[in-house]
């Protein structure tokens, strides 16, 4: 009695009985296509975070200076830029953020909510066609070095102004900005919902004016590396500098967009495995539903396993047979459930791009390995599961399984 | 010489609350090869325990169980299993076939579980299905077959395995005179080509189409003779009478 005779045995008695098999696989099924969406929806959310981390620049370090400003120690704009200099194999440049408190005015117009930062050109990459923090310019050009060199009054406003402010082309118009008079040199592609506050609501001057007019420093700094592989050493070189400035390495943290996204990933791997734990459960359930069907099954086929041990079936052969078909029941499951899981994907996928818009990049992508552990683990389910009743059956007195009516 | 079949002195006894019950109580008797004895009592008798213990179903409280001088009587399940499948061949009153299983399938199981291949089991169960007469019906499901065709199939399944001992446990009890009277025909048939036939009934007139009667009363052997003894047939009780 080998395997392929005992499994041709299990699909023969599981047809028998179409609609019986087909609840008792339904535990596994659901469980099954509830544990390819997650991880579908999981992997899919992993390869669009890392494309949009990509798209803010891999080689980039961002340096966030800590506490209070007033103490004797502080950075000086000046002596990043010097840092760049330096270190021209491993820095291709920096730039501050301020966040200036300006009061923006175009005519008796007053946008209170309105962000206002100082950058320089670096913020900018025209190469990539992205800024740092991933925004695009839709008009115009960005703001350039020679603009913070000349402390010109230039700026470059975002989608939410140029709408509501200028009606839509703001180029070479101005605002004021706490009463100096700014032209708009560019404007900047919708990165969000273009609302009041939201990221379109934004203001970028250069970081010598920001300076000049609010008078704040910058407490942030972001640097490129050369490349994503002289990243960690360009990370070294600022923590050092920074150090030295504050001799306390509580003052500031220095993040690569690579240790940003390992954070986030490893964030978005822990809430996956419990995601994928919780849908588990419906496996187990299922489990429990394939063992009480085939407690029953074994009751109903005593006379049949008494005949098969007439015959001169060893026990270990009457077990066999009704693990397989324990397993053939799940396995059978498991591949409806991987077909059922990656079919809801695809219409999740089709979902998201009709309300995100169909340029989001997003997909719930079902992993090989998410499948192939999937259909395992239900495989495994049923043979674990179905040995209970399969070594209840094999236990059978021959004698008193040839007389059950 | 060896005989195929021998019992020495063997007691089976349950236990039912406070009481045993000796179903068999003391059973001496040996059958030899190409012997057709039948096993004759009525219920409670013991005749079912007795087969139970010759088809190795079923083990002795005491005594010992020589078939093919091998002591059964001590074997575990699989050595059982084992002895079942290649030495003896079942007939039941109720066919027992698989209903899923085609009659080619049922013919070619205990085959199967003496691990004959895939091409071997299909000529030996064609075969077998040839000496019954139903070769062409080894595609039907039993359910599309005759009460008495079915028990030729079991008959057939039975003799696929080539067995020592051809054990028929009241095989006519579901058949009609006339079927009954032809399967026991084709028992005749085997024991005249050399098979050793086993017939378990309570009907004396089936008893006598064997060529030796062994009757049972109570556990214990009471006849065991020729068929064609007038005592072979004769009831207990009309025994008594005769004795008074």
């Amino acid at each position: 009695m080998n395997f392929t005779q005992s499994f041709r045995l299990a699909l023969k008695s599981l047809s028998t009985s179409k609609m019986r098999s087909l609840l008792t696989m339904l535990g596994i099924i659901i469980g099954v296509a509830a544990v390819i969406i997650i991880t579908s929806l999981g992997h899919g959310m992993q390869v669009y975070m890392n494309e949009q981390f990509e798209s803010l620049g891999s080689n980039q370090v961002d340096a966030m200076i800590l506490g209070d400003n007033d103490s004797s120690r502080h950075v000086d704009i000046e002596d990043m830029f010097a840092l760049v200099e330096r270190y021209p194999q491993y820095l291709s440049g920096v730039t501050p953020e301020i966040r200036a408190p300006l009061t923006v005015r175009h005519g008796a117009d007053e946008f209170t909510r309105t962000t206002v930062k100082g950058v320089s050109e670096t913020y900018y990459s025209v190469e990539r066609g992205t800024s740092m923090n991933g925004e695009k310019l839709a008009k115009g050009r960005f703001l350039s070095y020679v603009d913070a060199q000349r402390q010109q009054s230039v700026c470059v406003v975002g989608a939410y102004l140029e709408r509501e402010a200028f009606g839509g082309s703001a180029l070479g118009k101005s605002l004021t900005l706490s009463g100096v008079p700014f032209t708009v040199v560019g404007v900047m592609d919708e990165c969000a919902d273009v609302t009041e506050g939201s990221g379109d609501d934004v203001v970028y001057l250069p970081y010598t004016q920001a300076v000049r007019l609010s008078g704040t420093t910058s407490s942030e700094y972001l640097f490129a590396a050369t490349s994503r592989e002289t990243a960690p050493a360009a990370k070294g070189l600022v923590e050092r500098e920074l150090f030295k400035i504050f001799q306390d390495s509580d003052r500031y943290v220095v993040l690569t967009a690579a240790e940003m996204m390992d954070a986030m990933n490893t964030m978005l791997d822990l809430l996956m495995t419990i995601l994928t734990l919780i849908a588990a459960l419906s496996l187990l359930v299922g489990g429990i539903g394939i063992m009480n069907i085939m407690l029953v099954s074994v009751t109903e086929r005593t006379r049949e396993i008494g005949i098969r041990k007439s015959l001169g079936a060893k026990p270990k052969n009457i077990r066999w047979q009704f693990v397989i078909e324990a397993g053939t029941t799940s396995a059978i499951g498991g591949v409806l459930g991987i077909g059922l899981g990656i079919l809801a994907a695809n219409l999740l996928t089709w979902i998201l791009s009709m309300v995100l818009g169909s340029e989001n990049s997003f997909r719930a992508v079902p992993t090989l390995s998410g499948i192939l552990v999937a259909f395992g683990v239900s495989v495994a389910i049923g043979v674990l599961f179905g040995y209970l009743p399969a070594n209840k059956a094999a236990k059978l007195n021959p004698i008193d399984a040839l007389r059950y009516e | 010489m060896e005989h195929l079949i021998e019992f020495r002195d063997i007691y089976k006894i349950y236990h039912m609350g406070d009481s045993d019950v000796h179903a068999l109580d003391g059973v001496s008797l040996t059958v030899d090869q190409g012997e057709f004895v039948a096993i004759v009592g009525q219920s409670g008798s013991g005749k079912s325990t007795a087969m139970n213990i010759i088809g190795c179903l079923d083990v002795p409280t005491s005594g010992s169980y020589l078939l093919a001088g091998i002591d059964v009587s001590t074997m575990d399940d699989d050595q059982q299993a084992e002895i079942r499948n290649k030495m003896l061949g079942f007939i039941f009153q109720q066919y027992n076939l698989i209903a899923k299983l085609s009659v080619q399938e049922n013919v070619e199981l205990p085959l199967l579980y003496a691990g004959v291949s895939a091409e071997e089991r299909r000529a030996r169960a064609a075969r077998a299905l040839e000496r019954v007469g139903l070769a062409d019906k080894r595609k039907n499901l039993p359910s599309q077959l005759s009460g008495g065709q079915q028990q030729r199939v079991s008959i057939a399944r039975a003799l696929a395995g080539d067995p020592s001992v051809i054990l028929a446990d009241e095989p006519t009890g579901a058949l009609d005179s006339r079927t009954g009277r032809e399967v026991l025909a084709f028992l005749q048939q085997l024991n005249a080509e050399g098979n050793t036939v086993i017939l378990i009934t309570h009907d004396n007139s089936i008893a006598v189409k064997a060529r030796r009667i062994v009757r049972l009363q109570d556990g214990r052997v009471i006849y065991d003779g020729p068929s064609d003894d007038p005592r072979a047939v004769v009831q207990p009780e009309e025994q008594e009478e005769a004795a008074v």
